[in-house]
């Protein structure tokens, strides 16, 4: 598996730490209930098909990505950077 | 059919020719009392305990594809009770037990071998966790004896002590520990359950399930309606999809895990051997291969196989412990699907809706689990109450933080376990 990294190309698989789905960057508001930071941190997206999620490639630039995969056939589609989703809503 | 040493010899006699499929192949009906969503172990155990312990048989196992066909067949066949956090402790102390009863149980050869399991330590603060570990096994009622390097090196004459990097200070040795041939679990669970009269329905794929008033009525399924009083998810590995034709999110995700096997050979380990510096779990099949497994590869996967990194791992790993597995030659390697939850304990539940219970999350510890699963759902199911020995398994500990089972203490979070 690689992954193309804007900045840096495509690169292996060893370089990169996956998080988790990209939900995790729609993290609640400080003051949000109790409700809402278990949905964030423990509720799940699991797609079995098509899937964003949120990796670190530390060995690299050290950039998080948004990375667009299949999670059944291991096809990698794209990536982006995290910041770059974030601030575009 | 009774199967004995007697019928193969009878048998034998007359040709092989009484020989008779082990389970019927029957089509749905239109209603049961209970519907088990999942023909793998966890549900086809579920079916039988239902029948033989509380006496429900108006039941159908429903399997998207064939028994047995999903981690069941896909793992690395160990059976251990060697964790220690109360809520895990009593559950796998369980599950063992039944273990050991289950072949006269269920009158059917599952190979079960309490061969011993050892795990390796490597360093002074490994020892010592072990050693609490072990005492933990020793006050739930399960055996378990450290051993110092010289009793390690008489049992375990082929490992490479003198490793430079990480040398061998001794093991955890849990004798009651052992394998078993994991397909047979199944097929055993599933005669006996077919014995007993529970429909075991196979292809025939859950599309959807009926939920009115906050009550379960039933399911929608590739071979028709079918209604039922209570409805049981007990799919490991696709839970998050089946839970959510009933409208729930889980708190699981779904992570590939890789094992392998070589070609067989003569005799050689004799025992499960883990490595406690690496990710790395052996022992020596019946038909002769070596069998071992390592971490997760880590990223979401429903694909059932892995990558190259984490297989190099592996491979590294044991050729670290056990120079002599270098000879031998790689036949196949595979993954299982794991059931991934934040704490890498399992969760056997009522749910929110009336009548719809929930059995997941087994991580990469299901198959020791079979048993104990099968029998703390089904006390679920009949009686609406917790099995004491599954009772801290809860849903809502996530949400409330209350009884997290966190073996590896990392955290309750997803991506750590």
């Amino acid at each position: 598996m690689q992954i193309p990294c804007p900045i840096c190309g495509a690169r292996d698989l060893r370089e990169f730490t996956p998080k988790g789905h990209a939900s995790y960057l729609d993290r609640p508001a400080e003051d949000a209930d109790a409700q809402a930071w278990n949905d964030y941190l423990h509720l799940r997206e699991n797609p079995a098909g098509d899937t964003r999620e949120l990796w670190y490639h530390g060995a690299g630039c050290g950039a998080w990505l948004v990375v667009e995969r299949n999670t059944v056939t291991h096809a990698v589609k794209g990536a982006t950077l995290a910041r770059e989703m974030r601030d575009a809503g | 059919m009774r199967y004995s040493g007697w019928q193969v010899l009878a048998q034998g006699i007359l040709g092989n020719r009484g020989w008779r499929p082990a389970w019927r192949d029957p089509a749905p009906k239109d209603a049961y009392d209970i519907v088990i969503i999942g023909g793998g172990g966890h549900g086809l155990a579920t079916a039988f305990y239902l029948a033989s312990e509380h006496g429900l048989t108006n039941i159908a196992v429903l399997e998207k594809g064939y028994l047995g066909g999903g981690n069941v067949g896909r793992n690395t066949t160990i059976v251990r009770a060697n964790y220690g956090l109360p809520g895990n402790s009593e559950f796998y102390s369980h599950s063992l037990k039944l273990w050991e009863g289950m072949e006269q149980a269920l009158n059917y050869n599952v190979m079960h071998s309490q061969r011993g399991i050892i795990n390796l330590f490597h360093s002074d603060g490994q020892r010592d966790a072990y050693a609490r570990r072990g005492n933990a096994m020793i006050n739930q009622g399960d055996d378990a004896i450290l051993l110092d390097r010289e009793g390690c090196r008489k049992l375990l004459p082929y490992l490479d002590y003198e490793q430079t990097r990480f040398p061998i200070y001794g093991g955890l040795y849990h004798p009651r520990g052992g394998t078993a041939r994991h397909d047979a679990v199944a097929w055993g669970y599933a005669r006996a359950a077919d014995q007993r009269g529970i429909d075991l329905i196979q292809n025939c794929e859950v599309t959807g399930i009926d939920i009115e008033g906050g009550v379960v009525k039933g399911v929608q399924t590739t071979r028709g309606a079918i209604r039922a009083k209570k409805v049981a998810i007990v799919v490991a590995g696709r839970s998050s999809q089946v839970a959510a034709m009933a409208g729930m999110r889980l708190p699981i995700e779904s992570h590939v895990l890789q094992a392998f096997v070589t070609e067989g050979l003569k005799p050689c380990i004799d025992h499960v051997v883990t490595y406690g510096m690496g990710h790395f779990y052996i022992s020596q099949s019946d038909k002769g291969g070596l069998v071992f497994g390592g971490d997760l590869d880590f990223y979401p996967s429903y694909a059932a196989r892995g990558n190259l990194p984490m297989a190099e791992h592996v491979v590294e790993a044991g050729m670290t412990l056990m120079p002599m597995i270098g000879k031998a030659r790689m036949l196949r390697s595979w993954g299982g699907i794991m059931d991934m939850s934040p704490d890498g304990s399992p969760i056997i539940d009522k749910t929110h809706i009336d009548g719809l219970y929930l059995n997941c999350g087994w991580c990469y510890g299901g198959f020791k689990a079979v048993p104990g699963s099968g029998h703390t759902f089904a006390h679920l199911i009949a009686t609406d109450r917790p099995h004491e020995a599954a009772a801290r398994y809860r849903l809502d500990r996530f949400a409330t933080g209350r009884g997290l089972m966190d073996e590896e203490g990392t955290g309750s979070q997803h991506n750590l376990h």
